[in-house]
């Protein structure tokens, strides 16, 4: 149960870059998570909404996109998506891959905001 | 209002892989090598790196450790009977081990007078996989009671180990431990990856793991002192 400490990396370089969009609001916070991140998608979103209480982030949505394990297999000389991740296994050839091209991602993508019109 | 989509892509963990980066530096520049250990609690990492540190120290290497628990100093008393310096981490309910922590508590070390340093993790097999310690060798430990199915359950931590340790065989026969299945499962998720099989008490397969860790840190200081 790290997603706590992850929530509130998040809400510190959101906060940092809002710094740049004075009196904007957070709508959307977008992360890109690797399914062998060791995340687990309710236990962040649980910890979101209490996280987020009295911060600029109050009432946004977390939309968390969860990546697929990419291995590259040697003997096939291609990346393939591996079917469990019980097996590191080529699909196709069946035989073991060790060199992991994506999977463990825990990244903020993208944030989206509502920004206050200038006054003219 | 204007809607603005601003593209961070940008690791949550930045601040960790920052500080663990500059460890790994500072680690290699010293010659030291750093071995992370992690598993489930009871394990046994404590009765294992207890008789690694004294092997060692007894063949005059300089060994240290850092040991991380939510509470007490007990596993870092037990480890100084070893005769090398340690440092217990209280991490006060957090159930990972993070750069910051290790940084903090090698103050007052002079790491170039060390061979290895050893880093046993909070007890936990899925958060210590997330969290890069600048350690060269993460060593993955699984006892024969605990079910050879269990880096299928927890691949996350399998997958990411340079190495496996099977402690406790001593006691394999007495529950059951069924050999075959668990180093299968262990190939399913990490192919390839070295497996000792050891027992600290009866001294069993230690000496296959110190030659192994002898010569990571023969490679290891080849590359940093060229």
């Amino acid at each position: 149960m790290h997603e706590l400490s992850i929530v509130a990396s998040i809400v510190d370089s959101v906060t940092e870059t809002l710094t740049a969009y004075p009196g904007a609001r957070v709508k959307q916070v977008r992360l890109r998570v690797g399914a062998l991140a060791s995340v687990i998608e309710d236990s962040l979103q649980f910890c979101y909404d209490i996280a987020t209480e009295d911060t600029v982030l109050k009432g946004s949505a977390l939309i968390v996109k969860i990546l697929p394990v990419w291995m590259h297999c040697e003997k096939c000389a291609e990346d393939v998506e591996i079917a469990s991740l019980q097996s590191f296994r080529c699909p196709r050839c069946d035989e073991p891959v060790s060199d992991m091209r994506q999977g463990r991602e825990l990244e903020i993508d993208s944030i989206e905001i509502d920004e206050v019109e200038e006054a003219v | 209002m204007t809607t603005r989509i601003v593209e961070l892509r940008q690791g949550i963990l930045k601040k960790n892989d920052e500080l663990a980066r500059s460890l790994r530096n500072r680690f290699e520049a010293a010659g030291v090598l750093v071995l992370n250990l992690v598993s489930s609690p009871g394990t046994g990492k404590t009765e294992f790196l207890q008789r690694t540190l004294k092997e060692l120290v007894d063949a005059g290497a300089r060994a240290a450790a850092l040991v991380g628990d939510l509470e007490t100093d007990n596993d870092a008393r037990r480890l100084a009977a070893s005769g090398a310096p340690v440092r217990q981490i209280n991490t006060h309910g957090i159930c990972h081990l993070e750069a910051e922590m290790v940084s903090k508590h090698l103050e007052g070390w002079n790491l170039a007078d060390l061979d290895y340093l050893f880093i046993e993790n909070v007890g936990n097999l899925v958060c210590p996989s997330s969290y890069d310690l600048g350690e060269k060798i993460r060593v993955a430990l699984l006892s024969v009671t605990e079910g050879e199915d269990k880096p299928l359950k927890y691949p996350t931590l399998f997958n990411s180990a340079d190495v496996a340790i099977i402690t406790k065989i001593d006691i394999a026969e007495a529950v059951g431990f069924q050999r075959t299945a668990a180093i299968r499962n262990i190939n399913e998720i990490r192919a390839g990856i070295r497996i000792f099989e050891t027992s600290a008490r009866t001294g069993a397969g230690m000496a296959d793991w110190l030659a192994y860790v002898a010569q990571a840190k023969c490679n290891h200081s080849r590359i940093a002192r060229p």
